[in-house]
């Protein structure tokens, strides 16, 4: 099964994202997991036996440390997993950033979710 | 008759026109640094004024992105919560099985309620942010400082929120009952409890347990507001630059510099005083004192 990480320290995200995604989990094609904080996501994507992990959603503003840090932890560690930042803001400075940290998608809040759902088919086909 | 001119007096006379001119050298260069001096006087009150500008379209800028940025989260609920609710309808309806029927029906009553939370966080932001934006005038007018304290509180809480996720402090107010209103630039006395506010949850970000106080509190023919907090406290050698201007702690590029100045500056004009108390690792209290009868 294809797991995917969401990082976000909002508590309702995984609701959301559980029921946004209900008929993907149903049928198997997906399985979400989720953590509050970047640590969390790190020592998550570590510990993983075996690593059956294809992509990691994360949130920018957290406590803590935010999404870049992450972003550029999982860059070090694992150049190949696919990460989307997900955020709030408008300006372009952060957008620039995350490019250059190597990151594959930018999903704005509030989410888009069909334009989401259509990235994430993009991953999950290859 | 001849004009017989003594020695004496013609040696006197050209003293006197040496004097003279002497005077006249000096005079002119006096007048001439004066108008210098008063040049560069003017200079650097147009400077100030328009740093002082900038400060404000800072704050006002960095208070309005913070803002923004807070209101998208609790929206990205409201709008993707009411359209799933909207797919889970036609779901309950095509659905035969009782069991699922009861189970979408919860889930549906599940989003509305957070559509209602998200929604009133919403509210309660653009609410803030309109507040901040209002009576923008420079005129003095008679104010309730509790409810400026209170509004500004609410602020900068929410500013300090939306730059820092985790940002937690607890808030005491003790505000006294019935104080008389002051004569004050809302505006500009506003901007100072913002800003020291501000300062103060800078101040115990990293604590545990985190706690600021607002007390106001009418003493003889002043009010006071103390501002106090448990966090990081004011080192000696801070303490004696802290109201200088460009005078900042903050990593470069963060910090102006010039708030606690400009915040001196108002209160002052305003013919009151801001004193600090503080201890390193333990607390800070700023205090800011009004008279009564500012006319």
């Amino acid at each position: 099964m294809r797991k995917i990480l969401v990082v976000d320290d909002e508590q309702d995200v995984e609701e959301l994202f559980r029921q946004i995604f209900r008929g993907e989990i149903r049928r198997g094609e997906m399985d979400l997991q989720f953590v509050l904080s970047a640590q969390s996501a790190l020592d998550y994507i570590q510990g993983l036996q075996p690593f059956d992990l294809v992509l990691v959603l994360t949130d920018i503003n957290m406590p803590g440390q935010s999404g870049f840090d992450l972003l550029r932890k999982i860059r070090e560690k694992f150049p190949e997993l696919q990460v989307f930042m997900i955020w709030a803001y408008d300006d372009t400075t952060n957008f620039e950033e995350a490019k250059k940290l190597g990151a594959n998608d930018f999903i704005p809040k509030p989410v888009d979710f069909i334009r989401l759902k259509e990235s994430i088919a993009k991953v999950l086909l290859n | 008759m001849a004009l017989v001119v003594q020695p004496e007096l013609m040696v006197c006379g050209f003293i006197i026109l040496l004097l003279l001119a002497l005077f006249i050298v000096q005079y002119n260069k006096a007048k001439k640094e004066k108008l210098i001096s008063e040049n560069a006087l003017a200079e650097l009150q147009n400077t100030r004024g328009q740093l002082s500008q900038q400060e404000k379209l800072a704050s006002l800028g960095t208070l309005m992105a913070g803002i923004m940025h807070e209101v998208k989260n609790p929206l990205n609920f409201v709008n993707n919560f009411s359209e799933i609710t909207r797919e889970l309808l036609e779901e309950y309806i095509e659905a035969k099985d009782e069991e699922e029927k009861k189970e979408i029906l919860g889930t549906i009553r599940q989003n509305l309620e957070k559509i209602t939370h998200h929604g009133r966080r919403a509210d309660a932001i653009v609410k803030s942010m309109l507040e901040y934006s209002r009576k923008r005038t420079d005129e003095k007018q008679l104010t309730d400082i509790n409810k400026l304290c209170d509004e500004f509180l609410n602020l900068a809480y929410h500013a300090m929120r939306a730059t820092l996720k985790d940002f937690n402090c607890s808030i005491e107010r003790q505000f006294e009952e019935n104080l008389p209103p002051v004569n004050i630039i809302s505006q500009d006395i506003s901007r100072v409890i913002h800003n020291l506010i501000t300062n103060a949850f800078y101040a115990v970000k990293d604590k545990p347990d985190a706690k600021l106080t607002v007390k106001t509190q009418l003493s003889g023919n002043a009010i006071t507001i103390a501002i106090r907090d448990n966090g990081t406290g004011i080192p000696e050698e801070v303490k004696q630059k802290m109201f200088d201007p460009f005078f900042t702690t903050k990593p470069s590029g963060e910090g102006t510099g010039l708030g606690l100045s400009l915040s001196f500056d108002i209160i002052k004009s305003h013919g009151g005083n801001i004193s600090v108390d503080s201890k390193e690792n333990e607390f800070t209290e700023m205090i800011i004192t009004l008279p009564v009868s500012s006319k």
